[in-house]
């Protein structure tokens, strides 16, 4: 009983650490992108300061928005925070990693992303329903190729579950699969294009025309749009740890010591800063691409992931 | 316990005790049912209390239906019964056993959501031009029908009800025939579900000829070639697949579900096309016998192309309960590619993954019952309110009908497959039995279901997408027509039916485990065994494989989405000062005040996923400007007309059309229009009726 207490607190305390540094990853890549762009940069704790101040901010609501557009934020967060908890940030064998498989998380995000866009319709401006029908498009791309590469590793490890996908990896020794690389690949292009990331969007313009996840959240102001930051930025991170911990599975923790607990923190940290440094020199390198180029974008990444499924079911599993 | 005799047990095969309860209960449901469309006949002349018997009764047999279900799945009971009806030599055989009580169990709950929602819903047509009373009278003989082709046991039965439930629907589907649209409609309808009966006669000829017998127990017992077993099954697929509607069979279903009375359009999408599912079902996993995976094959690729270019058919539609009907030919695709997938690994030796897939069909079947029973029925309540149909004039309904947006925005929830409601419980069941695939030996199987799993995906993500669509251009944004301005929230029995529709939703979304335990014993009658293992460790967790492949704690989920989202909530407005907001115009862009023709509209929503998959549809898009004739250079005025049009009729349909009407010509030909030579024509039939009797 003791064990099951603990297991639980730990899972709660992990998801309070992702949580909590979801906005120093946001800052941290601010910075190198800062940095390879000879600009001098904020502190990498800016989105702190960030939300706090919106958190502290006044708020305006658009005189004709509805409960929905109240209640989508908290919605929005809400599912985003699940989602981070069941994923394995330090350690493996927690019991919330069994509330949601890989599926059910990709559900969240949908859910999450369904919010979004009633809500940016809500108010009635041409803008608001545009990032929407702009969201809602990539998304409906991005999915099938994230689950086909989702399908790939989850088929090599005969479960969806995360933890024990991690834990199966770890134990077999990573082995460098062809399966393995084409689905790590799909799934980078993938989570560039979910998280809003040049070159599918641009999270730094307020451009309207060149937007789509800004044109949602554009009527959101104060509190709510702390908490739509917040989670978007929870989001990256998520699929920074997805990438780190399914395909570098190093250093996680399978024993609740504190030294594997301590070392599976360091390693992860260190990971997403790489993983960080390499998003941020793709960033400065390409341009954002025009929203009909997008769907080839994703048909690569589509690609990519099939080709993995195959080459694991062709070369793999034999026959 | 034997109960009154009365006038269907008397003649009933003697119960056995307590059990043939379930029984009795399905038939009174029937009787209910018809008598409700008895009384029906007298609302000509007594409109007030010919309406509420009516519903009472309907929502009796509903009920009725519910119950006999329930307790035949809850106890896994088998009971047959003869009812001295039909030829002398071929009475009726009726029986409740667990496929059929489950079916039986859907039909009454959408019956009982439609018997609260229908006397509301039905003041707009008392004083029509159409007697109410065609209506009551129809839709009992057509709920009748649906619980009797359920509860048949044999062939005869079967069809006999099956026919009841096609003209029965026909002539609901014409209810409103001052429309021209509406009588084609009804036509199409009419041809392709005879169509469709033919082939479904045909299938049970086949296994009839070799079991010697038109019970369904005669022909379970035939012994077919495999060839013969395919013939049947093809068959048995084609009418089905027409009643369910199966692209490219699907021509009929949007077409008619928007022109029926918004109930109706319920009933027959929530209800109608899950017994085509049955028959299917009932046919393949319960008379064939020895499933051969290739059939599974057909049904899953099948089902895929229907998911897909039903959601994307969906997408493209502004009228609303026309792009319910198409997500209805998606939703029938993903129960297909289900069942696909059971026969695909019953077939291949993998039991146990074959329930896996027959649970995830049927859990399919009873969530799309029900959401798509919700959102016809709030479809109905936007139509009567607002008197439009078309997305592009609609906007702004949740804050003129608050109640029926929320439930709306229920069922949208849960028919994109979106955690914690019903529809992503199926969808996962399926993606996770798609994930076995590995354990196949043949690599084109490996390879080909997770491919369609990923249609699987895109077809989930397009739904989304599509449902945004419709709620964000209905229900949010500003009014778009002076109508939609006035429009009032509906009386409290029109939103009973759907909070009804809506609870059981999220039910439904949030305790799988029983649902799945429930259905059990299905997958016990058809494939033998269960599946224990999906629930075998506790309420809070489905594990449909084992623990450590794949686990979904769907109330931890819904449970965890309150505790972050509210305490969020609860942080942020916990002092007064933070609870103030303030009201402000929303940003304009600087222009000025915004109107209601400054929103996104419906077409602008889904014009880049038009762009994306162009090629699907069959498109007309033209752009005539208008120039000043002073000054060329000037536009004036430019219209736009886009048409989109679905591919298979131009494919498909005109074709066999222009075939049939060259036949015809070719036949017409020993038509003169002399008297003398039809004289001739029945001299020489008379010659040779003589010469063959002697």
């Amino acid at each position: 009983m003791a064990d099951y207490l603990t297991s639980w607190l730990l899972a709660l305390v992990q998801t309070a650490l992702f949580v909590a540094s979801a906005p120093l990853l946001a800052g941290w890549i601010k910075r190198v992108k800062c940095r390879l762009q000879n600009r001098r940069s904020p502190p990498v704790i800016q989105p702190y300061r960030d939300l706090v101040r919106l958190f502290r901010k006044e708020m305006l609501l658009a005189e004709e928005s509805s409960w929905l557009f109240r209640a989508a934020p908290y919605v929005i967060f809400g599912a985003t925070v699940l989602a981070a908890a069941v994923v394995p940030l330090v350690a493996v064998r927690l019991p919330t990693s069994a509330i949601a498989d890989v599926i059910v998380l990709v559900g969240f995000f949908a859910l999450a992303r369904f919010f979004l866009a009633l809500a940016g319709m809500d108010v009635g401006t041409a803008f608001g329903g545009m990032g929407s029908s702009r969201e809602m498009t990539i998304a409906s791309l991005a999915e099938p190729a994230l689950l086909m590469a989702v399908f790939t590793v989850a088929m090599g490890a005969h479960t969806t579950d995360l933890s024990v996908v991690i834990e199966r990896i770890l134990s077999h020794g990573l082995m460098i699969r062809p399966s393995f690389v084409f689905a790590a690949l799909g799934l980078m292009l993938v989570a560039v294009a979910e998280t809003g990331r040049i070159p599918v969007d641009n999270p730094a313009t307020h451009l309207e025309l060149t937007m789509i996840h800004e044109a949602t959240v554009l009527e959101y102001s104060g509190r709510h749009l702390a908490l739509i930051d917040w989670a978007s930025q929870i989001k990256l991170m998520i699929y920074a740890v997805l990438i780190a911990n399914i395909f570098l599975p190093w250093g996680v923790a399978v024993q609740f010591s504190a030294g594997a607990l301590l070392l599976g923190a360091m390693a992860v940290s260190l990971k997403l800063a790489v993983l960080a440094t390499v998003l941020a020199v793709s960033e400065t390198l390409f341009a954002k691409m025009r929203l009909f180029a997008v769907p080839q974008f994703l048909g690569f990444a589509y690609l990519l992931c099939l080709l993995g499924m195959l080459s694991h079911v062709i070369l793999e599993v034999g026959g | 316990m034997r109960c009154r005799p009365c006038y269907c047990c008397l003649f009933c095969a003697p119960p056995s005790e307590g059990t043939a309860l379930s029984l009795t209960l399905a038939e009174w449901a029937v009787l209910g049912a018809l008598a409700s469309g008895l009384f029906g006949l007298a609302a000509d002349r007594y409109p007030a209390p010919a309406k509420f018997t009516c519903f009472t009764l309907l929502g009796l047999s509903g009920l009725g239906a519910l119950l006999a279900g329930g307790a035949a799945l809850l106890h896994a009971t088998v009971v047959a019964g003869t009812v001295p009806l039909g030829l002398p030599w071929l009475h009726w055989h009726l029986r409740v056993d667990p496929l059929a009580g489950f079916f039986l169990a859907v039909i009454g709950v959408v019956t009982v959501a439609v018997a609260f929602y229908g006397p509301g819903y039905v003041r707009e047509y008392e004083h029509g031009r159409q007697s109410t009373a065609v209506l009551y009278v129809f839709t009992g003989l057509f709920v009748a029908a649906m619980e009797l082709v359920v509860l048949a046991d044999d062939a005869f039965v079967f069809m006999v009800a099956w026919e009841l439930m096609s003209l029965a629907s026909y002539f609901l589907v014409a209810y409103q025939h001052q429309h021209a649209a509406n009588r084609r409609a009804a036509f199409l309808y009419l041809l392709m579900a005879e169509v469709g009966g033919l082939a479904i006669l045909l299938a049970f000829g086949v296994l009839a000829g070799f079991g010697g017998g038109f019970s369904f127990d005669a022909m379970s017992s035939a012994v077919l070639t495999p060839a013969w077993a395919s013939v049947a099954f093809a068959l048995a697929l084609f009418g089905f697949g027409m009643k369910a509607g199966l692209v490219p069979l699907h021509a009929w279903l949007p077409e008619a579900h928007p022109v029926a009375p918004s109930h109706i359009s319920a009933l027959m999408s929530g209800v109608m096309l899950k017994v085509a599912v049955y028959g299917l079902i009932r046919f393949t996993f319960g008379l064939l016998g020895h499933l051969q995976w290739g059939w599974g094959l057909v049904l899953l690729v099948a089902g895929s192309a229907a998911a897909l270019l039903g959601v994307l058919y969906a997408l493209m539609q502004n009228d609303l309960k026309r792009l319910l009907a198409y997500s209805s030919v998606e939703n029938m695709g993903i129960i297909f590619m289900a069942l696909g997938l059971s026969v695909i690994f019953t077939g291949s030796g993998f039991p146990r993954l074959g329930v896996l897939g027959l649970l995830a069909a049927l859990y399919h079947v009873v969530n799309h019952a029900l959401f798509k029973g919700l959102l016809f029925l709030g479809s109905g309540a936007v139509l009567q309110r607002s008197h439009e149909g078309d997305l592009e004039r609609m906007g702004g309904l949740i804050r003129r009908m608050p109640v029926t947006a929320l439930f709306f925005l229920v069922g949208c929830i849960s028919i994109s497959g979106l955690p914690p409601f019903n529809g992503f419980v199926s969808e996962w069941l399926t993606f996770q039995t798609a994930l076995q695939a590995p354990a196949l030996h043949s690599g084109v199987l490996r390879a080909l279901i997770p491919v369609t799993a990923a249609v699987l995906a895109l077809t989930g993500a397009l739904a989304a997408a599509c449902f945004v669509k419709v709620y964000g251009v209905a229900f949010l944004g500003r009014a778009r027509s002076r109508h939609v301005r006035h429009a009032r929230e509906v009386g409290l029995g029109m939103r009973l039916g759907q909070g009804l529709l809506a609870v059981l939703c999220l039910g439904f979304g949030v305790l799988p485990t029983f649902v799945v335990r429930a259905l059990e014993p299905i997958t016990r009658q058809l494939l033998g065994r269960g599946l224990p293992s999906a629930s075998a460790h506790g309420w809070l967790w489905l594990t449909p494989v084992a623990p450590d492949v794949a686990s979904y704690g769907a109330p931890l989920v819904l449970a965890g989405m309150v505790l972050f989202g509210g305490l969020m909530f609860a942080l942020l407005n916990a002092r007064a000062h933070t609870r103030l907001v303030r009201r402000v115009p929303p940003w304009s862009s600087g222009f000025g005040p915004l109107d209601a023709r400054m929103q996104y509209t419906s077409t602008a929503f889904a014009d880049p996923i038009r762009r994306i998959f162009r090629p699907v549809w069959d498109l007309r898009e033209q752009i005539e400007e208008t120039r000043d004739p002073v000054q060329p250079l000037r536009t004036i005025g430019i219209r736009h007309e886009l048409r989109v049009e679905d591919r298979s009729w131009r494919v498909l349909y005109e074709p066999v059309g222009r075939w049939v009407t060259a036949a015809a010509r070719q036949v017409g030909r020993i038509q003169t229009g002399s008297v003398r030579t039809y004289l001739a024509y029945s001299f020489f039939t008379l010659l040779v009726l003589l010469w063959l009797i002697t």
